[in-house]
């Protein structure tokens, strides 16, 4: 069974993801932030394969990027990082990451690579459906990596039905139109978008993500859904004190152990 | 959405040949859409045909001169006609996309616009169209651009723009590309992004060589009054993204007897790390929702390209020209700086024309190609030189 699955089968609400950058803020970082939110009570992690125009991300992200990049990072270095990285962390794995730099790789390249190192799923948000399903589909099935799709606001029912056919264990659902990063509460709008969707009886669950950045949103975001993904905030953090102890009172905090 | 039957056309799934489709996130998707299944109903209504046509007459001053240029035929050998797009109102082909698609968006009932710039030219065009129509304009610009091209940036400024720096990444054209992407993503409902080239997802692309596709026509019906035919031997044209190359060889893709040369810039040479000649340097890739040739790393990052001409330093080409390349339909030619330099001083003591240092890279292209004696050469002159003054001046040797 995929390790994703099994962490929601473990019966656990609120699901917490949490997102960092691959080689941020050294190089080496990587396999220690891992295992320190493990430690800490992070059900999922999910790490960003840097990009130099990541799009879809605020300035939070892309300078982590940018800094990743400086420091070295690649997606060889990261194949071994994460090789590291499976002895050490038991918990689902997901890699996020545009598509150029895995197209470069080679595709089929990477997802062997993914499997054999651990990898659980893909998080791929410059991926359309239509040369997903055409190209992309069957090398992922192949090498048992699921891929998770994301959601807005927007996304009209006939293609959410559609996303969740194409997804595997969990929808992405971005919490507003925005890119990553954006800040605010969760309004009335926001509440009706996600009670929208859970009508809906998809097949996947769901995580919220996007402006997820404390335990109050959180909370709040997992009586909407399977749970949470938090990024920016993350980085935010690792930008000023990096440290197992700060992460450690960070993902605490956020999932109310004391 | 009718299927276009010309293997060089954008196919309905919204590719050229391998390159192209839409390669975006989610959260921009559903703006993509709105314009993907409304652009053609919309651009072929006579009512915005009849817009679009009085204002490129009126206000654009179309169509443009298609002058035979008799000095520089001499020097060549050959009859070489200039597609005037430098006597365009705001000084190149730009306006000629900003017009429509400023229309399109006020169809779609759109209210602000935003775009992005490189050396200031499309900003220039777009701030312009949302003067004439009173219309909110964002533009994003590099920091670095901004410094470069403060005339330009001024420019916008009285017309009512606002001029947002690009300060992420190479705060150059890619980046601020990317910040109208996000602008874009975090304002869905009221706003419409006029890109500036035949890049970005499917359908821009597709809809800007529309909207340019106007050059090649008038060259058919003014080379038919020229030389009692329609078609030339050779079309020159310069390639950034490829705005004025599409719309120059739009009407002649099939036309196969007609050569086209695509002239990239290879900045102080393809082998010295600093170009931009996208064709010679670049592979497959995705960048800005399209699958094209792109300069990049062997890790696949974007590498920032290098041309003394602000206009054609982008790491990538449009769908539509990799697809001409890949199949081999259009010939492309690398032009270092020094080359357009002296192309475009020569083009200025010949024909007292000083070009746009972009346009000077299609001129200088005339003495890199066997033209054979006699033939009919068309070369889009697609903007004027007064923005590159200081380019000139710097350069020195006149």
């Amino acid at each position: 069974m995929n390790r994703i699955d099994q962490a929601f089968e473990s019966d656990k609400k609120d699901i917490l993801n949490v997102y960092f950058t691959a080689g941020y803020p050294e190089l080496d970082d990587t396999v220690r932030i891992a295992r320190a939110l493990e430690s800490a009570g992070a059900d999922m992690i999910e790490i960003g394969i840097p990009f130099s125009d990541p799009v879809a991300d605020g300035p939070t992200i892309q300078e982590s990027s940018t800094k990743a990049l400086k420091n070295g990072m690649n997606l060889k270095l990261l194949m071994k990082q994460l090789e590291e990285l499976r002895e050490q962390v038991t918990i689902p794995v997901l890699l996020m990451g545009y598509i150029n730099p895995i197209l470069q790789y080679g595709f089929e390249a990477f997802c062997k690579d993914c499997e054999r190192v651990g990898v659980d799923g893909l998080i791929l948000p410059d991926m359309p459906l239509y040369e997903y399903e055409e190209l992309y589909q069957e090398v992922l099935e192949q090498h048992g990596l699921y891929n998770i799709f994301l959601i807005s606001p927007q996304t009209l029912e006939d293609r959410i039905r559609k996303i969740d056919e194409l997804s595997n264990g969990f929808v992405y659902m971005v919490s507003s139109s925005s890119i990553t990063g954006a800040k605010g509460d969760i309004s009335a709008e926001q509440v009706n978008y996600f009670n929208r969707v859970n009508s809906m009886g998809l097949k996947n669950k769901r995580l919220i993500g996007f402006g997820i950045s404390n335990r109050e949103t959180f909370v709040e975001a997992s009586k909407y859904a399977d749970g949470a993904i938090i990024g920016s905030a993350f980085i935010k953090l690792l930008s000023e004190n990096a440290s197992d102890n700060n992460i450690k009172k960070f993902i605490q905090e956020i999932k109310g152990v004391s | 959405m009718s299927m276009q039957e010309s293997k060089y056309q954008v196919s309905q799934k919204g590719y050229y040949g391998k390159f192209g489709g839409a390669y975006i996130p989610e959260m921009l998707y559903p703006n993509v859409e709105e314009l993907r299944e409304n652009y053609l109903q919309i651009i072929n209504e006579p009512s915005f045909q009849a817009q679009f046509r009085s204002l490129l007459k009126d206000y654009v001053g179309r169509p443009t001169p298609l002058y035979f240029a008799t000095r520089l035929s001499e020097k060549f050998g050959a009859k070489i006609y200039l597609k005037r797009e430098d006597l365009c109102h705001t000084g190149a082909h730009k306006v000629n996309n900003t017009v429509g698609q400023i229309l399109l968006a006020r169809a779609l009932g759109k209210k602000k616009i935003i775009a992005e710039t490189g050396a200031g030219q499309h900003g220039v065009a777009t701030a312009t169209v949302c003067a004439l129509m009173g219309m909110d304009c964002v533009v994003y610009m590099g920091e670095i651009d901004m410094a470069r091209q403060k005339p330009n940036v001024e420019r916008m400024k009285i017309l009512g723009a606002q001029v947002i720096p690009a300060t992420s990444g190479s705060k150059t054209l890619k980046d601020a590309t990317n910040e109208a992407m996000r602008h874009w993503i975090n304002n869905p409902a009221d706003t419409h992004y006029i890109i500036g080239s035949v890049v970005g997802p499917h359908p821009y692309p597709d809809m800007v060589a529309r909207f340019q596709s106007v050059i090649s026509e008038e060259i058919k019906a003014q080379l038919l009054e020229k030389e009692q035919k329609t078609d030339p031997d050779f079309i020159f044209a310069c390639v950034g993204g490829g705005s004025n190359a599409a719309g120059a060889y739009y009407h002649y893709l099939d036309k196969e007897d007609v050569k086209l040369i695509a002239v990239e810039a290879s900045g102080l040479g393809n082998e010295s790390g600093k170009s931009a000649a996208t064709t010679a340097l670049g592979k497959e890739g995705v960048l800005h929702g399209s699958r094209t040739l792109l300069m990049q790393t062997s890790d696949g990052q974007v590498v920032e390209p290098y041309s003394i001409s602000a206009g054609l330093d982008y790491p990538g080409i449009g769908p539509f020209h990799a697809n001409l390349f890949d199949s081999g339909r259009a010939r492309f030619v690398g032009i270092t700086d020094e080359e357009a330099m002296n192309a475009g001083l020569l083009l200025s003591r010949l024909e007292g024309i000083i070009p746009a240092v972009e346009s000077a890279h299609a001129f200088a292209a005339l003495s890199k190609v066997d033209l054979g004696k006699d033939k009919i050469v068309v070369v889009n002159l697609s903007g004027r030189g007064d923005k590159d003054l200081e380019t000139y001046i710097k350069w020195g040797k006149y």
